[in-house]
């Protein structure tokens, strides 16, 4: 019972200091752990559509950065359509690091992000759900954009599938170890840059196997092997990376 | 065993047993290596193939494994700080990186220095080669982390959480990178595969890797305990030492 009642007194200062979530007393009494998943996921996601630019403006730099390479290049059709999934996926770790910022920073500043630490329920989960919606606001958009791009950049049309197939299991992938680099360096002053040189590194293994799965599929070879590794690589950062933001998270906050 | 290491939790205990085995690294380190060097370097036999200029390996191959074993110490330090929340195992960690990140990028100079003459390039996008780039770029990250913080403990703290998600990507990495070699272009250098050594190459190796281990003890432990003293200088016994030392002068 005093876990309970604990529970619900903790949720409610959470409540107070960030005023951002609406909701009934008597769904506080109950706060399951699914519920409380899903109310950061909402929560997160309400706030992301009321700041539409930080969901843009990422999707714009991704469009950009796309259509520079061919002014770059050069028009012809062969060489665009050789090198269009390493652009694609350059260009989408790119703006998944551009869109990280937003990730924990607002919440940082504004103190939820200590008063989440501070509520009974794991910070695994919490996590999760930030990550969860961060990648439904910057991810998925970009999933969608991407055939368009694709189209842009002659991608042979083998490949389409094994395009969206990638990009569906690798963004994931991004925002969970982006989210790592995130946690670690959102209590420095000036971390964007030190965050491009943390997260990086970690991004490679994702683009090569994900632009070697695209460049299997335009031969039309089977890319099943490459799918398997990206999941795998999915998995393993879903079940560890949240420790991780999770211990660096306790860091940055102090 | 835990009995006999828990005194060098101690800042105090550790500052001056490292203290004591630094003499020991340092004679060992400049005996192994002008041996081993001048061996290497004069008179161990030049190879058939390459000539002399497979000499720099005496100096690569040590360069090259110890930058992936200074990780792995990194690492290891970090779990130790994270799991049983060791000061030490931070300031042990800080002491490491620099030198894990010279060493990788000797390992990447005098690797394309004998590339030039061997294989007519400086670079070739060969996957030892980059993960070792990689390697390199991880090390910076641990840096760059370090020095961003202005709390030394939490700078300790967040560089051990970033060192370890790096030791389990690090792997990753590596076989991704020789597989991504493997699909997108035919292996047009053969390996360094090694070749049974002669016994008259692999002494001088002997010493050189030895010795090069040793340097890396002697400036790990003397950064190590810079580290110490940074962190503990408000502590009395640091003030006793340098007033001591103060007075000898």
């Amino acid at each position: 019972m005093t876990i309970k009642s604990e529970l619900t007194e903790q949720a409610e200062t959470s409540l107070e200091s960030s005023e951002k979530i609406t909701m009934t007393h008597s769904q506080m009494k109950s706060l399951s752990y699914r519920d409380a998943f899903f109310l950061v996921l909402k929560r997160d996601i309400t706030i992301a559509l009321r700041h539409r630019d930080d969901i843009i403006n990422p999707l714009l730099f991704f469009i950009i950065v796309v259509t520079l390479f061919p002014l770059g290049i050069g028009p012809e059709a062969n060489t665009l359509s050789q090198i269009a999934p390493g652009i694609i996926w350059v260009a989408a770790l790119l703006a998944t690091l551009l869109s990280l910022d937003r990730l924990f920073k607002s919440d940082y500043n504004d103190g939820s992000l200590e008063q989440m630490l501070l509520s009974p329920h794991p910070i695994f989960l919490l996590v999760l759900a930030k990550v969860v919606a961060h990648w439904l606001i910057t991810g998925l958009p970009l999933i969608f954009i991407a055939p368009l791009l694709a189209v842009l950049l002659h991608l042979n049309e083998q490949s389409y599938g094994a395009l969206i197939l990638t990009l569906l299991l690798g963004t994931p992938v991004l925002s969970l170890l982006g989210a790592v680099g995130v946690a670690l360096t959102v209590g420095i002053k000036k971390g964007g840059v030190l965050l491009s040189l943390l997260v990086l590194p970690l991004y490679i293994p994702v683009l090569i196997f994900a632009t070697s799965a695209i460049d299997t599929a335009s031969i039309g070879l089977p890319y099943s092997g490459q799918l398997a590794i990206i999941a795998a690589l999915f998995f393993g950062s879903l079940t560890l990376a949240p420790f991780a933001v999770g211990a660096a998270l306790k860091v940055s906050t102090n | 065993m835990w009995k006999w290491l828990h005194p060098y939790a101690n800042p105090e205990v550790s500052y001056h047993f490292t203290g004591r085995l630094l003499p020991w690294f340092s004679a060992l380190a400049a005996i192994l290596l002008s041996i081993g060097l001048v061996w290497a370097l004069l008179f161990a036999p030049a190879d058939y193939q390459q000539g002399d200029s497979f000499r720099i390996f005496y100096i690569h191959v040590p360069a090259a494994s110890l930058s992936m074993g200074i990780y792995f110490g990194m690492a290891i330090a970090a779990l130790c700080s994270l799991v049983w929340q060791l000061k030490l195992a931070d300031a042990s960690a800080a002491a490491m990186a620099p030198v894990g990140a010279v060493f990788t990028a000797i390992a990447l100079l005098t690797g394309s220095a004998w590339g030039k003459p061997m294989w007519g390039t400086w670079w070739i996008w060969d996957a030892r080669l980059t993960s070792e780039l990689i390697l390199l770029f991880l090390y910076l990250g641990v840096i760059a982390l370090h020095s961003a913080f202005e709390d030394k403990n939490l700078a300790g703290k967040a560089a051990g959480i970033l060192t370890l998600v790096g030791s389990i990507n690090l792997p990753i990495i590596k076989y991704s990178v020789e597989w991504w070699n493997t699909l997108h272009q035919g292996s047009t250098v053969s390996k360094l595969g090694k070749p049974s050594m002669s016994l008259d190459m692999l002494w001088p190796f002997l010493f050189c890797f030895l010795g090069f281990a040793m340097l890396v003890a002697v400036i790990v432990c003397y950064r190590f305990r810079n580290e110490i003293l940074a962190r503990n200088s408000i502590r009395p016994w640091v003030r006793e030492l340098v007033s001591a030392r103060a007075t000898h002068k």
